[in-house]
């Protein structure tokens, strides 16, 4: 019974999303008949959400209780698994990632149509035909393609098992967190078709939409960084980026957001860029769908494409080309009837901000082609890889200038300013990086990305707290907080990233117990190798017996398991945080001769990189509640002005005289 | 400056710097063109002695040459055609690494002609079901490495 119901529940939103359009289009009429059949609007988008996520629940349902007639759960879990895998085992798979999507689609939808109040209601019904638009293909897509509700004609008598690399808490949070960011531009997308398409695109608009953007941006800040701290420690290789196509995936829609951030904030202040921030939200929403195609399509090969199925691919972007091609194609009609936005000088705040958007822009053209370019070749057989060589010094050449603006930025002036004004903020900024750059050079032989890294890292730190100079901190708007923090926390992930690339240590040996290595003022002592047995697997496990200096030694256990279910052996690696860094070791095999492999790095402030994330999602969140409640305020007081307004006239009436009989 | 002119500026600096983009990602591609090799491909153009670049293809079977330090390991990588590239690695090898798997190793061409590898990669299969690495025979091998240049897995 619980498939079937989530399969109608499934119909229904999408009968629903069918009403959605159509009512928000005949909302666009603005005449009493459209009027009418306009109220279905907001109801059909809100009870779908509730529909969808009932769908979404009952799958949860099925994979808890090991439901091993319905096929997407026979092949994607196992009776034996524990109770949070088999509920995170839901979402590691197409289907039920697919369904994810869609409940935290309808979910976002509903939401919208059920807070947003201020938007005009024609714009608001326009949106809400492009939100229902996007939703039914998306429902399309599940139901003809993908159902994850299907049957087997006979039960299975037990499932295959899931993946044990996902059987991790990393999965648990990390796809629904990057869903809901990718998700979440798709009501950014359609509150920019729905302004383009009634015209307007003001201020008051951006307010309505900046919300939206932050909101979806903190949540892929936030998937981002639990991916790469996933894959650094799960994975054993001690790495936290590799410019796989599926992480370039996601970076995509976030540079594009984090564009999308910056304009929608100027749009919203000074009237200014108003179709640059349309275009770029049409360009995130693409970058998501576009991610979505690549991991989806089976035209990449990896541990997240979960299906290998041209009809899926071509499905996928078909829904692609219609959205963006119908996006763009509106676009073009409609940008030069934007009225024009506030002018600003090249040296302003917003000059700074344009600048840094369009470096994001480059940098996003860069990750872009690096990821499209081996599936282009491969259509001509030709077969290239692109990796960090690529990567690495094509990106920089836009991200120095991008961070140098970045510093000064904030310290400009809205509308126009002279760089003088700021001199003394232009030198300090200037003498901390020559001395940063100095210092490493002189210290030691490195590479010149990590040291610039660096430099712009402790510059950037700096001048992150500089708007806050000379002004009263208790009286700072939560907002302005918030871009400190959001600022600060990539001056802290930059400093990770690049201290780890210079200052690495490793070592490599083979070991039996009672031998000691040393490795950047670290002893290791392996006290023993032991058997071990978990729900569904075994390991050898390591005890390593480790001290830095004259402390104190730690135990730390590196594993090497083997899952049975699906049989497969991966490498658990021990970790050991300080405040400067972490320790990572990982066991390998044993050699014939009995020695076991061990490696072992030293990674100076490697935690940053990560810390660094959280600061910006943090920043991001800030920003949220600044602007929350600003608008709060607003609400309350044109609310006691209408009361007052109110009293007024009631006491006005009560004065005047009864009429005699 | 009128704010149409400012307008076009700003569109013109936008396209500038796309286009920028594009082309620095071209020219460096081109280059990357040869930053994967297949093993007939270093044969016969062999890379730069240190150049970073990628070798994929098949692990040769009964190639795998433990040495006896414990932690390296000597072995030869086989693509469609005759051709072999003798590879050294030192570390802990992955999980799906065997003999007659695909591989992609990472590293540079030592002046003995023998691949210095820093890192090694053996692709984990999308069905979560890693027999589909058995059985992988020639020209097939060579694909698959190809394809498993997505560094994460």
């Amino acid at each position: 019974m619980i498939a079937e119901l989530g399969l109608a529940a499934l119909w229904l939103a999408t009968a629903l999303s069918v009403l959605q359009i159509m009512s928000g289009v005949m909302g666009l009429r603005g005449d009493e008949k459209g009027a009418v059949l306009a109220m279905y609007a907001r109801p059909a988008a809100v009870v779908q959400a509730f529909l969808a996520v009932f769908a979404f629940l009952l799958l949860l349902w099925a994979f808890a209780i090991t439901d091993l007639s319905v096929k997407l759960v026979a092949t994607n879990s196992h009776s034996m698994k524990p109770l949070i895998y088999k509920l995170t085992g839901t979402w590691g798979n197409h289907e039920g990632s697919m369904l994810l999507w869609v409940a935290v689609l309808a979910l976002s939808g509903g939401l919208l149509a059920w807070m947003e109040r201020r938007l005009p209601e024609k714009t608001m019904s326009a949106t809400l035909a492009v939100q229902g638009f996007v939703a039914l293909g998306f429902y399309a897509f599940l139901l003809l393609s993908s159902n994850p509700f299907e049957r087997l004609p006979v039960p299975a008598m037990e499932g295959t098992g899931l993946n044990p690399l996902l059987q991790d808490i990393g999965l648990a949070v990390h796809p629904p967190t990057l869903y809901v960011g990718y998700v979440g531009l798709s009501v950014a997308f359609s509150l920019a078709m729905g302004a383009l398409i009634t015209k307007q695109v003001t201020p008051d608009f951006a307010k309505v939409m900046r919300p939206w953007v932050l909101f979806a941006w903190v949540f892929l800040t936030l998937g981002i960084t639990a991916g790469s701290y996933w894959a650094y420690y799960e994975l054993g290789w001690g790495g936290w980026w590799f410019w796989d196509p599926v992480e370039n995936a996601s970076l995509m829609p976030w540079l594009a957001a984090t564009a999308l951030l910056h304009s929608v904030s100027v749009l919203a202040a000074r009237d200014a860029l108003r179709t640059w921030t349309i275009m770029l939200g049409v360009l995130a929403f693409s970058m998501s769908m576009l991610g979505t195609f690549l991991v989806r399509s089976g035209v990449l090969t990896s541990v997240h494409a979960f299906a290998v199925d041209p009809e899926r691919g071509s499905f996928i972007l078909a829904l692609l080309a219609l959205y963006i091609g119908g996006a763009l194609a509106i676009f073009a009609f409609r940008a030069g009837s934007i009225a024009e936005g506030k002018r600003f000088s090249v040296s302003s705040r917003e000059g700074a901000l344009v600048f840094n958007n369009v470096m994001l822009s480059a940098i996003l053209a860069i990750v872009l082609l690096g990821t499209l370019y081996p599936l282009l070749t491969e259509a001509f057989d030709v077969r290239v890889s692109v990796g960090p060589p690529y990567f690495n010094p094509a990106g920089a050449i836009f991200a120095i200038p991008m961070f140098l603006v970045m510093a000064v930025g904030p310290l400009l002036r809205w509308k126009q300013d002279k760089p003088a004004r700021i001199q003394f903020e232009l030198m300090l900024l200037a003498s901390v990086l020559i001395s940063v750059v100095a210092l490493v050079a002189i210290l030691g032989d490195y590479a010149i990305l990590p040291v610039l890294g660096l430099a712009f890292a402790v510059a950037l730190a700096i001048a992150s707290f500089l708007p806050l100079r000379g002004r009263n901190i208790a009286r700072v708007p939560t907002a302005t907080w918030g871009m400190v923090m959001a600022h600060f926390g990539v001056a802290v992930a930059l400093f990770g990233m690049a201290s780890e690339s210079a200052f690495t240590q490793e070592r490599l040996a083979a070991v039996t117990p009672g031998s000691t290595e040393t490795v950047a003022g670290w002893t290791i002592a392996l006290e023993g190798v032991d058997p071990v047995a978990g729900p569904n697997w075994t390991a050898v496990e390591a005890r390593l017996s480790v001290a830095r200096g004259d402390e104190e030694p730690t135990i730390i256990t590196p594993q090497a398991r083997n899952f049975w279910a699906p049989a497969q052996a991966t490498s658990e690696s021990a970790l050991i945080t300080r405040w400067d860094g972490q320790l990572y070791a990982v066991i390998g095999d044993q050699s014939d001769d009995g020695r076991w492999q061990l490696r072992v790095w030293w990674k100076p402030f490697v935690t940053f990189i990560w810390y660094g994330g959280l600061l910006i999602s943090l920043g991001g969140v800030l920003s949220i509640i600044g602007r929350v409640r600003v608008d709060l305020k607003r609400r309350r007081a044109t609310r006691k002005a209408r009361e007052r307004r109110d009293d007024k006239i009631a006491i006005g009436e009560q004065a005047q005289p009864e009429p005699a009989e | 400056m009128k704010a149409k002119h400012q307008r076009l500026a700003l569109v013109a600096f936008a396209i500038v710097a796309i286009v920028a983009a594009g082309l620095i990602a071209a020219w460096t591609l081109r280059n990357q063109a040869n930053y994967f090799y297949l093993p007939e491909q270093m044969t016969a153009e062999p890379p730069a002695v240190g150049q970073a670049v990628r070798l994929g293809g098949m692990v040769q079977a009964g190639s795998i040459t433990p040495q006896p330090d414990g932690i390296t390991v000597k072995f030869i990588v086989t693509g469609n055609e005759e051709s072999t590239v003798p590879v050294k690695y030192s570390g802990i090898l992955p999980d799906l690494f065997v003999e007659g798997s695909g591989v992609v190793a990472e590293g540079s061409l030592g002046p003995d002609g023998v691949f210095q590898a820093t890192n090694l990669l053996a692709k984990h299969d999308e069905n979560y079901v890693p027999r589909e690495l058995e059985g992988l025979e020639g020209h097939n091998a060579a694909d698959y490495a190809a394809d498993t240049t997505v560094g994460i897995e």
